[in-house]
């Protein structure tokens, strides 16, 4: 895996992307510095954290765009098919490296609450505890960028796909003021979900039965709890885009908590797309 | 190496399907020793997809590859690291040098940094590709793309080393250059590649494998695949008769198969027969002599020895043709090679 990590560094470090990203994030982190910070006189540096997290929107596409896409459109994927390593080693290792792309500029932002002390009292635990709930929801958002890159050889497209992806789940939890809580409503939406999970899964394993007994299994229980009882129902799907939500679950480390349960989310949702990028890769190994 | 203790490549019953399509069906294979093997097969013959079966690049639908004893799937990491594998297109990042590549490759391969060092230089030199060695990939020329990723394929020392129509897209030059480091490259372990050039086959390789239609129809010697057909002598000739008639003299002579006739006007016609006649001397006079007693004068007559090209053909020709007569036929095993 060193070696991918230490390969794939040196081509972040010759290519563009990497600098586009670390300069938004800088920039950014730079202008609500001094308009939260400076202008404004405040001494929470988490306020500039949250209010610049919409720049993952474009940071993120433009980072992960080339990672497995340009693999597939230069025939380069060839040579990690043919090599030793396993294909998580591989995964994982592009996976880090970003990581450390992501690190840098963020280890340059980490510097801002420390200047900031200079002029007053800053809250340096919560900006300490927002700068790492960064990083985690940076982490998270990296890996949907990369999976999202496994599944087509057009830059253009990942990095389009994977806006989109990103806009949504940024709007998600201010979207779900707008379902209706009504049970019937989040019965039909939850039964399209499961769906399209299904038909995700179809895709990337190629295993209609196995793909066919998932989902009719979790559509049976929907129907059994709907049937039993729907006041559960009640709100639910609202809830779920709320807590399903990468933006939404950082807000309590703005609001000064070290929230435990936001970062085992985070840690789920990059173990989870990470184990679905392999899968999506050695599905192309096994495509028939 | 693991020489003599066990087969080095085992192919056993390779089956890839697309769909409904079938692109390798029932490919049975075994490699023993040292040296040139060749894969030839027409476009499309399935000799890239039975390639990246047995790199583990592509899984095979039913079958197995072997590598060392090692499976190509369950122990891939064993089995890959017996391999250097040169793809149709060179798998080569623009943005990095040559040097930077096959150190890419060596890490992978797990050598260690004095022996990566030994290893990449040697590689560099034997593909003469020590002066470009610090430019981009990206900017290299066709020829010299091919030869890092040969160099690539050799990091390692790999026992077996698999390379897809290595020659493709060269110029003369750089393919008389490439087919000569092929050929130091069996003199100590097994190099398999494909093309679809027989000639090329011809001249380097110890033992051949003709694909067609997704099926492996020989795998035996240059020289055993030409022995083996015994109708292997073709016979042109010119005749002044009409077709009908020259036919009628030819239906009644001995060993004459696969005849051909093409009218060359009312009165003459041109003639192309195979024949399984072992004394040529003899089938000659008994020709001349056929047509001279019919007065049917023959204004040309040459007698050849099929060339491995026309066997080609012809053996690609009737898996052509028995796809499109009766569909699938079983395969034929290659362990002895051998048309059943």
């Amino acid at each position: 895996m060193r070696s991918v990590v230490k390969y794939e560094l040196l081509s972040h470090v010759t290519n563009i992307p990497a600098y586009v990203f670390g300069a938004f994030l800088l920039l950014f982190a730079g202008i609500y510095m001094t308009v939260n910070n400076l202008k404004a006189g405040s001494m929470n540096f988490e306020y500039v954290l949250s209010g610049m997290s919409f720049i993952f929107l474009i940071a993120v596409p433009i980072l992960t765009m080339r990672v497995l896409a340009e693999e597939k459109s230069q025939k380069t994927d060839a040579l990690l098919y043919s090599l030793p390593a396993s294909m998580t080693k591989v995964v994982l290792g592009k996976y880090v490296a970003m990581l450390v792309v992501f690190a840098v500029p963020l280890a340059v932002i980490s510097l801002y609450p420390l200047i900031l002390t200079a002029f007053g009292n800053v809250y340096l635990k919560v900006s300490l505890s927002a700068l790492f709930g960064f990083f985690c929801l940076g982490a998270a958002l990296l890996a949907v960028g990369l999976f999202i890159s496994s599944l087509t050889s057009s830059q253009a497209i990942a990095a389009g796909a994977c806006f989109v992806v990103m806009l949504v789940n940024y709007y998600m939890a201010s979207l779900s003021g707008y379902v209706s809580s009504k049970p019937y409503a989040s019965f039909i939406a939850l039964f399209v979900l499961v769906l399209l999970v299904a038909a995700l899964f179809y895709l990337l394993t190629r295993s209609l039965v196995v793909s066919g007994v998932l989902a009719g299994a979790a559509e049976a229980v929907l129907v059994i709890l709907f049937l039993v009882k729907s006041s559960l129902f009640e709100g639910l799907f609202g809830k779920l885009l709320t807590s399903l939500s990468l933006f939404k679950r950082y807000d309590s480390f703005v609001d000064g908590m070290f929230d435990l349960s936001a970062i085992v989310y985070y840690v789920s949702v990059i173990v989870f797309f990470l184990a679905l990028t392999v899968l999506s890769m050695e599905k192309q190994r096994w495509a028939e | 190496m693991t020489q003599g203790e066990t087969e080095l490549i085992e192919a056993l019953h390779l089956t890839k399907q697309y769909g409904s399509h079938t692109a390798v069906s029932d490919v049975s294979f075994t490699v023993e020793d040292k040296g040139v093997y060749g894969l030839l097969g027409p476009n499309g013959a399935g000799k890239s997809t039975i390639m990246n079966m047995m790199t583990g690049c592509l899984s095979a639908t039913e079958g197995s590859v072997r590598i060392n004893g090692n499976d190509i799937v369950t122990e891939a990491a064993e089995a890959k690291r017996h391999i250097g594998y040169l793809p149709e297109i060179p798998p080569l990042y623009p943005d990095r040098t040559p040097e930077e590549a096959l150190g890419f490759i060596a890490m992978n391969k797990g050598l260690s940094k004095e022996a990566a060092k030994a290893q990449i230089e040697n590689a560099m030199e034997v593909t003469r590709i020590t002066e470009v060695s610090r430019r981009l990939c990206g900017n290299l020329s066709k020829g010299y793309k091919q030869r890092v990723g040969l160099a690539q394929a050799m990091i390692g020392d790999p026992d077996i080393i698999i390379l897809d129509e290595p020659t493709v897209g060269l110029d003369p030059r750089e393919i008389v250059e490439i087919r000569g480091l092929i050929r130091e490259l069996g003199k100590e372990r097994i190099v398999v590649f494909s093309s679809h050039i027989l000639s090329e086959v011809e001249a380097i390789c110890r033992k051949i494998l003709v694909i067609s239609g997704g099926r492996l129809l020989e795998f035996d010697t240059p020289e055993r695949l030409a022995e083996k057909y015994a109708e292997s002598t073709v016979v042109d000739m010119t005749v002044l008769a009409p077709e009908t008639e020259a036919r009628k003299i030819l239906e009644k002579t001995d060993h004459v198969n696969k005849l051909k006739i093409r009218p060359l006007g009312s009165e003459k016609c041109r003639i192309t027969f195979n024949s399984s006649a072992t004394d040529q001397d003899e089938m000659c006079s008994r020709l001349f002599f056929s047509f001279s007693d019919a007065k049917r004068p023959i204004t040309e007559l040459t007698v050849h020895q099929a060339s491995l090209e026309d066997l080609y053909i012809e053996m690609t020709d009737n898996i052509s043709n028995d796809q499109g007569a009766s569909g699938r036929r079983s395969a034929v095993s290659g362990k002895g090679g051998g048309r059943k």
